[in-house]
């Protein structure tokens, strides 16, 4: 048993640390670019803390969806649920009987009613994840604007404390022009984003679990003749998936302090496109999970530098493009390069979302 | 006779069962759904507005299908390519001292070059870097539209014409909107490249089996390319009608998430999004199908808040009862029922899948 997991695991694990490895060079030569050239802004920690401040959720969410990729599926509902999640905890909060244990079970629960309803719909159902998941994107839209048009600052003193709270790390920070200490800030998102990537991390790297889900998602019918539950690991997928989407929820209305209707509106790209440049591919069955939080950094780190350059906002989306062509190409070269050396991937690397449409006949 | 027709077409059976079923709530709501009126020379009412408002959709849905069932995968900048095409088109246009007939083609096979060069941009990175189709388009779905925004240099440049507009809704004379007569005609040029060419067979073969097909000397590389060189002219030709429609160039929201409409037509038209084969009828009829539910909800006077919910569980309703597995079950209930009354033959369970799908 440990000798075939050995050669198993170790071709597909390397496949993913070596994308993984990419990935985290190209932010640190980023990051060290940046500092070169605005070594005011870049160099002071606050910034870098900053990036997970206010992008925790972007983070989450893409550390749930990394899982369901690995899987071998796609969830593009995370941005809408996300959205549904901050509305609802905010109504929820103003409705003068909420507290705030009771919005994070809400925000809970609507990722694990989400997660549920669509595992179950595309692992037991066997019905394509793209349409399902849309479904899922136009359902959270509706319910939310449904629930409450205008935004809703939520005014609430318990939340407003904790939206205001701050860990203050007292050795480390900068000296303002006037020469006055300021010492850096962690919101608590940030926390939480470190405490989900570690859970996260290591059950996809050490339980069995994880295991089964690259397993999954390199080939499903190999998994299934090897005695893995397919079904019951892909429909997992996307209850984490759907999980973290409500936490992300949560996360987010505790940095903004408000529920609007364009709350993570489009983040369900901007994840797909942190997950990729972190090194996941879309096939499945190869990735890792401390990619996601690298591919987001390097997404916002490009943005960060844009708007240092007093460029265009235009150019912003564009150069997010050029980055993503970049990093595709450069995976996809590495790839074949692999190939040609006589590396085997289970299935041919173009091969759509959901390529499991044989499965079980 | 009626078997063999049965079969021929099984394919079509969910999008004309869910078209069958719209057109009965409609029917409910007022019976007088089908009534057409004469205003100003042209039809209007609630199927020509149906056939107009759809036209952009059946064009990339047609698109969508060849991509899908070549690449195995979808193409999700649609939307922004046809922005970027109809902002040279508009830029174009604009430019021109007179607006004669001539620019107005000028500017369309202008916009189609660009359709083709964004359109071999995704299906470079498909066929050669072999990229999975969502992600290469990805890059496209990002960055379109800000270049669709810098080509137009300022917001939402108008398009005030003689010649536009009558593209846009009518031509004095005849009494069909322009756009309607538009789409027929390009679903006629794609008809007769599936008569006279080979497309069909190879776009199959390499969708099912791209080793096999490499095998049989058929290369997958360039079937997929020219399947994205003609969702690139799909594009081109969406954006034309869309912006001639609108009457101005809104690079923020000309057709916006348009891709989410156009895949989910392919798949209500009865075709895998698994790649194999596909029927481009089934994906017209789906477009046609996703417009007159559109409507259908704004005419049973649905909160606009709530339209999204309905349309999300009419979709999972849909495809629930579409699914392989609940399928199967209902064909071997049905198996089970004819078996007790007379043996049932091989060519009756084909018939009695059918059956079974009514009664859902």
């Amino acid at each position: 048993m440990a000798g075939v997991n050995a050669i198993k695991g170790k071709t597909r694990l390397s496949n993913s640390n070596l994308l993984f490895l990419i990935a985290a060079i190209i932010f640190v030569l980023m990051y060290l670019f940046a500092i070169i050239l605005y070594p005011g802004s870049f160099l002071q920690f606050q910034t870098f803390f900053d990036l997970f401040n206010l992008n925790a959720p972007l983070i989450i969410m893409t550390l749930g969806l990394c899982i369901v990729m690995i899987g071998g599926g796609i969830d593009i509902s995370i941005g809408a649920v996300c959205g549904l999640v901050t509305m609802a905890c905010a109504f929820f909060l103003e409705s003068g009987m909420g507290s705030i244990w009771g919005a994070i079970l809400i925000s809970l629960g609507i990722g694990i009613i989400f997660g549920v309803l669509q595992g179950y719909l595309i692992a037991y159902l066997e019905i394509q994840p793209f349409i399902i998941t849309l479904s899922g994107l136009f359902m959270a839209q509706g319910l939310l604007t449904t629930l409450h048009k205008d935004p809703i600052n939520v005014t609430v003193p318990a939340f407003v404390k904790l939206r205001d709270f701050d860990i203050v790390i007292n050795w480390l920070g900068t000296r303002n022009r006037l020469g006055v200490f300021i010492p850096c800030e962690i919101k608590p998102g940030t926390i939480i984003v470190a405490i989900l990537l570690v859970i996260l991390a290591s059950l996809m790297k050490w339980s069995r679990f994880g295991r089964n889900v690259y397993a999954v998602g390199g080939n499903a019918n190999s998994a299934n003749m090897l005695g893995i539950n397919v079904k019951r690991t892909m429909f997992t997928t996307y209850v984490i998936s759907g999980l973290t989407a409500g936490i992300a929820g949560f996360v987010y209305i505790m940095t903004t302090g408000a529920g609007n209707v364009g709350n993570a509106a489009g983040a369900e790209m901007k994840a797909i496109a942190s997950a990729i440049i972190g090194g996941t591919l879309l096939n499945g069955g190869v990735g890792n999970l401390l990619g996601a939080p690298i591919g987001t950094l390097t997404l916002l780190v490009i943005n960060e530098l844009i708007r240092a350059a007093g460029v265009q906002s235009n150019f912003q989306a564009m150069v997010s493009g050029l980055l993503l062509y970049f990093f595709i190409v450069l995976q996809s070269i590495i790839m074949s390069l692999r190939d040609k050396r006589g590396f085997k991937m289970a299935l041919p690397p173009w091969l759509s979302l959901s390529g499991k449409s044989q499965r079980g006949r | 006779m009626m078997r063999s027709l049965m079969k021929r077409f099984s394919h079509l059976f969910l999008p004309l069962s869910v078209m069958a079923l719209l057109i009965i709530i409609n029917l409910v709501k007022g019976a007088d759904y089908f009534r057409i009126t004469m205003v100003n020379g042209a039809f209007y009412g609630n199927i020509p507005n149906i056939f107009f408002g759809a036209s952009e959709l059946v064009i990339l849905s047609i698109g969508m299908t060849l991509v899908t069932a070549a690449s195995r995968g979808q193409d999700i900048s649609i939307g922004e390519s046809a922005t970027i095409t109809s902002a040279v088109f508009v830029q174009y246009v604009l430019q021109a001292n007179e607006v004669t007939l001539l620019t107005i083609l000028v500017a369309f096979l202008l916009s189609s070059v660009v359709g083709l060069a964004l359109g071999a941009f995704n299906g470079t990175l498909v066929s050669i870097f072999k990229v999975q189709p969502m992600v290469a388009s990805l890059i496209l779905f990002t960055g379109g539209r800000s270049i669709a925004f810098m080509i137009d240099g300022k917001l939402s440049p108008i398009l005030a014409n003689d010649l536009s507009n009558k593209i846009g809704t009518v031509i004095p004379g005849i009494p069909i909107q322009t756009p309607i007569i538009l789409t027929v005609i390009f679903i006629a040029l794609i008809a007769v490249l599936f008569k006279t060419t080979n497309l069909r067979l190879y776009v199959e073969a390499v969708g099912t089996n791209p080793n096999a097909a490499r095998l049989n000397g058929i290369n997958p590389k360039k079937v997929i390319f020219l399947t994205f060189l003609i969702m690139g002219f799909c594009s081109a030709f969406a954006g034309f009608i869309a912006v001639n429609k609108a009457g101005r160039h809104d690079s923020v929201n000309l057709l916006k998430l348009i891709m989410m409409d156009a895949i989910l037509a392919v798949a209500i038209g009865g075709n895998s999004l698994n790649g194999g084969k596909f029927s481009i009828t089934g994906s017209i009829i789906g477009a046609y199908t996703i417009e007159m539910l559109n409507r259908t909800l704004l005419r049973l006077e649905i909160e606009p808040a709530m339209i999204k919910v309905f349309k999300a569980v009419f979709i999972i309703i849909l495809m629930v009862v579409a699914s392989p597995v609940v399928r199967a079950s209902i064909t071997k209930v049905v198996d089970k029922v004819r078996g007790k009354g007379r043996g049932a033959s091989a060519a009756m369970t084909v018939k009695a899948t059918g059956d079974g799908e009514k009664e859902e």
